[in-house]
C-alpha cells in the first residue's frame, strides 16, 4: 500500500513539477494555480506514504536511503509550502519543486523493502535524530535554490543583460533575505541534529563522538555553515559571497549526506543495510 | 452633380522627428509668430476645421476641408511664410496624407506608434492637449470631433489590450525599474543626488513616486542643492560630506558636470563594510562619467552608466516593437470604421435634399386642395396634417435606409446618383451646412474623451 501511495505521489509531483515549468516560461498565472494545487496534494499522500509504511515496518520509515530521500523531498516541498504561503517568492517554485521530484526520483530507484531494524537503531532517538537533520537538509536544499537564483539574478543584473531570466525572478534583496532566513532556521536544526546524534550515540555505543567518517563529514558541514551565519551577523555579509557559501556549503552537506554512506563503511553507513 | 465630393475631406500635413530636423520643427511650429499658430491655420478659407499639434518630435496640422488641394497649399504658403521656411525644404521634409492615410497616421500617433520611442506614453496627454485648444478655440467641428475621440479610443485600447506600455523606455524609468530588481520594495531605501542636473531631478522625482524614502542632495553649489531638496523634499549637503553620506544611501544617482571621476572605486570600497555590505546601486547619468566604471567590480554594489541604460531602454524597445504589430492591426480595423463613418457623411445631402423635397411636395399638393379642406374643423385639419406626414415618411423610410446603409461602403456614389435619378434632385450645390443632428449614427460604436 504504502509503495503505491509513494509511486502515486512521484507522479502528482512530476505534473506539479511541468506545471511550475510551464509557469516560469509563459508566466501563465493558471499554470501556477494548477501546480501548486497539485503539489498540496502531492504532498498530502505523500504523508500518507510516510505514515503507511511506519505502520508497516513498525519503526519510523528513516533507516535506509530511500527513506531518508523520501522524507528530505517531504521536508523541502512541506517547508516550500510554509515559505510560500508566509512571505510567496516569484519564481521559487520552477527551482525547487523540480530538485524535490529528482530526490524523490532518485529515491524510488532505491530498495523499497522493510528490512528488520538492527537492535542499535531501536531507540526513541532514531526519529528524533534523523527527522531534525533531515529537516535540516531539506532546509539548506530551499536556501540552495534560492542561492541559485539569486546568483542567476545577479549575473544579469552585474552583467547589464536584462533577458528573460531578468523579468521572472525576485528582486536580489528579496533572494537574499530569504537566504538569510533559511539560514537561520536551517543552522541550529543542524546544530541540534548533531548534538542529539551526539547524546544517542553516547546511549547505544558508549561515546559522544567516535569520528565516524559521517560524524567528520557533518562536523566539516557544520563549521561551513557556522562560517557563513558568523560572517552574515558580524560583517554583514550578503549577496554574491553569502550565496555562493550557500552552494559550498550544500556541496559539502550532499557529499555527507551521500557520499560518506555510499563511499565509507562506518556506524552511519547504508552500504551495511544495502545489499 | 457634385455629390461624391460633398463630404468632409481629411488632411494631414506635418513634420516628425524622422523627417525633418529640430531646427525646422521649431520653425513650423510657428512659436515664434504673435498670433497662435491655431488660429492663423483656422483663418484659412478653405480650412473647415483645425486641430494643430506641436510636440518636441512633431508639428502636425489636421484639417477638415472641402476642397483638398486649395487647403494644402495654403497650409504649406503660411508655412513659408510666417515660418520663413524655403520651399524646398519645406516639401522635403513634410508629409501629406489624404482620407484614410492621415485616418491612420493619426490614429497610430495617438497610440505612440510613431513615437522615437514607440509606447511612450506622453503623446497622447500632448494630443488631448492640442485637441482641447482646438475645441476651446472652436475650431474643431463634428469630423474632427469624432476623429479625435475615436483616436482617443483607439489609443486607451491599444494601451490596454497590448503590452506596448509594458517596458520602461525612458532613462529615469528604466534606473527605477533596475532599483526595484535589485531591492525589491523600495520604501525604506534612501535616494541620494550627486550634482543637480534636470536629469537627475526626473530620476529621483521617479524614485520618490515610487515610494523611496530618504533623499539627499549633494551639489558643489549648496544653494542650488538645497533648493532641489526643497522641492523633492530631501536634505542638503555639500560635495565633501559625500562619502559619509553614502553610508546610509541605497539607490545614487550622479550628475555632476565634472570633468574626471568624482567616485572613485576605492572610495566606494572603503565604505562598503561601514554599511555592512547592503546592496548600493548607482546610476550615472553625467557625461563624462561621475564615477569610476570599475566600482561595478565590487561586490554588492551595481553601477549602471547612461550607455548601459541605454541597453535596457534598446531591450524593451525590441520588445516592444514585437507588440506594436498587434497595435496595428487594431488601429487598421478602426481606421476601416471610421472611414465608412465618413463615407456615410456623403448621403447626409442626398437624405436632407430628398426630405425636402418630399416635404415641399405634401405641403404644395395641401396648399392646392386649401379649398377643399377649409370646411374641415380644426381636429380634422390637424389629422390630415398628420396623416400626410406620415404617408411621406413611411414611402421615404425604406429608400432612406438604404442609402444609408448603402453609404457605408466604398463606392456609395452609384446609390445616390440612382436616388438623385429616381427622385429628380438636383443642385446640390447650395448644400446645407452639416449639422450634428444629421449625422448617420452607429451608437452602439460611442466614444469617450
Amino acid at each position: 500500500m504504502h509503495k503505491f501511495l509513494f509511486q502515486i505521489t512521484v507522479f502528482i509531483y512530476f505534473v506539479s513539477t511541468v506545471g511550475f515549468l510551464v509557469h516560469i516560461i509563459t508566466l501563465r498565472k493558471d499554470a501556477e494555480r494548477i501546480a501548486t494545487g497539485f503539489l498540496f496534494a502531492g504532498f498530502g499522500f505523500h504523508t500518507a506514504a510516510f505514515l503507511m509504511r511506519w505502520f508497516a515496518g513498525g519503526h519510523p520509515p528513516l533507516v535506509n536511503l530511500h527513506d531518508s530521500l523520501s522524507f528530505t523531498a517531504w521536508a523541502m516541498v512541506g517547508s516550500f509550502i510554509m515559505f510560500q504561503w508566509c512571505c510567496k517568492l516569484k519564481s521559487l517554485g520552477a527551482f525547487v519543486v523540480p530538485f524535490a521530484m529528482i530526490i524523490m526520483t532518485a529515491s524510488s530507484f532505491q530498495s523499497t523493502e522493510i528490512l528488520p531494524l538492527p537492535p542499535v537503531l531501536k531507540s526513541i532517538w532514531l526519529p528524533i535524530h534523523a527527522i531534525i537533520c533531515l529537516f535540516a537538509d531539506a532546509i539548506f536544499a530551499l536556501a540552495f535554490c534560492i542561492a541559485i537564483m539569486f546568483l542567476l539574478q545577479e549575473r544579469q543584473i552585474k552583467k547589464k543583460r536584462l533577458g528573460a531570466v531578468f523579468k521572472r525572478l525576485p528582486s536580489l534583496e528579496t533572494l537574499d533575505a530569504m537566504n538569510k532566513r533559511c539560514l537561520t532556521v536551517g543552522f541550529p536544526l543542524l546544530t541540534l541534529g548533531i548534538v542529539t546524534g551526539s547524546i544517542w550515540a553516547e546511549k547505544a555505543w558508549g561515546s559522544y563522538w567516535s569520528w565516524d567518517p559521517k560524524e567528520t563529514w557533518s562536523l566539516i558541514t557544520w563549521f561551513v555553515y557556522a562560517a557563513l551565519f558568523h560572517q552574515r551577523l558580524t560583517v554583514g555579509w550578503r549577496g554574491r559571497k553569502a550565496a555562493i557559501m550557500t552552494i559550498v556549503g550544500f556541496a559539502v552537506l550532499i557529499f555527507t549526506f551521500l557520499g560518506v554512506s555510499l563511499l565509507f563503511s562506518g556506524a552511519h553507513s547504508y552500504a551495511t543495510w544495502l545489499k | 452633380m457634385p455629390l461624391g465630393l460633398n463630404r468632409p475631406q481629411i488632411v494631414l500635413l506635418g513634420v516628425n522627428h524622422n523627417t525633418a530636423p529640430l531646427e525646422v520643427r521649431e520653425r513650423l511650429s510657428l512659436c515664434e509668430s504673435d498670433t497662435p499658430a491655431l488660429k492663423l491655420f483656422a483663418g484659412l478659407s478653405s480650412c473647415t476645421e483645425v486641430v494643430f499639434l506641436s510636440t518636441c518630435n512633431r508639428v502636425e496640422v489636421l484639417v477638415s476641408t472641402n476642397c483638398m488641394d486649395e487647403v494644402k497649399e495654403s497650409i504649406k504658403e503660411l508655412w513659408m511664410d510666417r515660418g520663413k521656411m524655403d520651399f524646398k525644404i519645406l516639401q522635403d521634409s513634410l508629409y501629406e496624407y489624404e482620407g484614410m492615410f492621415a485616418v491612420r497616421h493619426l490614429f497610430r500617433v495617438a497610440s505612440s506608434l510613431d513615437s522615437m520611442v514607440v509606447g511612450e506614453p506622453q503623446i497622447l496627454g500632448q494630443l488631448k492637449d492640442a485637441y482641447r485648444v482646438a475645441s476651446e478655440a472652436n475650431t474643431a467641428g463634428m469630423v474632427l470631433n469624432r476623429l479625435l475621440h475615436k483616436a482617443f479610443s483607439v489609443a486607451k485600447k491599444i494601451r490596454t489590450e497590448t503590452r506596448i506600455a509594458s517596458h520602461a523606455v525612458s532613462i529615469s524609468y528604466a534606473a527605477v525599474e533596475l532599483a526595484k530588481k535589485i531591492f525589491g520594495d523600495l520604501s525604506g531605501k534612501n535616494g541620494m543626488l550627486i550634482g543637480a542636473g534636470e536629469m537627475a531631478e526626473l530620476a529621483a522625482q521617479h524614485l520618490m513616486a515610487s515610494g523611496a524614502g530618504k533623499l539627499v542632495v549633494a551639489n558643489r553649489t549648496l544653494s542650488r542643492a538645497v533648493k532641489l531638496a526643497g522641492s523633492l523634499g530631501g536634505s542638503a549637503i555639500s560635495l565633501e560630506e559625500v562619502e559619509d553620506a553614502l553610508i546610509d544611501a541605497d539607490i545614487v544617482i550622479s550628475s555632476t558636470g565634472a570633468p574626471g571621476i568624482v567616485l572613485s572605486k576605492d572610495r566606494v570600497k572603503r565604505i562598503m563594510r561601514p554599511r555592512r555590505h547592503r546592496l548600493l546601486f548607482f546610476i550615472d547619468i553625467a557625461v563624462p562619467r561621475d564615477i569610476d566604471p570599475r566600482v561595478n567590480d565590487i561586490d554588492n554594489v551595481y553601477l549602471y552608466d547612461i550607455d548601459d541604460l541605454k541597453g535596457v531602454i534598446e531591450f524593451n524597445k525590441a520588445e516592444r516593437e514585437k507588440e506594436a504589430f498587434k497595435a496595428d492591426r487594431m488601429v487598421e480595423a478602426e481606421v476601416i470604421k471610421f472611414m465608412a463613418w465618413l463615407e456615410s457623411l456623403n448621403a447626409v445631402p442626398v437624405i436632407q435634399h430628398l426630405q425636402k423635397k418630399a416635404e415641399a411636395v405634401r405641403q404644395r399638393e395641401i396648399s392646392r386642395s386649401q379649398k377643399v379642406l377649409e370646411s374641415l374643423n380644426d381636429e380634422q385639419q390637424k389629422a390630415l396634417d398628420i396623416l400626410t406626414r406620415s404617408i411621406v415618411q413611411k414611402i421615404l423610410h425604406d429608400p432612406i435606409v438604404c442609402i444609408k446603409k448603402g453609404a457605408q461602403e466604398k463606392n456609395n456614389k452609384m446609390i445616390l446618383d440612382a436616388t438623385c435619378r429616381l427622385f429628380g434632385i438636383d443642385g446640390l450645390e447650395e448644400t446645407p451646412k452639416l449639422q450634428d443632428k444629421d449625422l448617420p449614427d452607429d451608437s452602439q460604436d460611442k466614444t469617450i474623451s
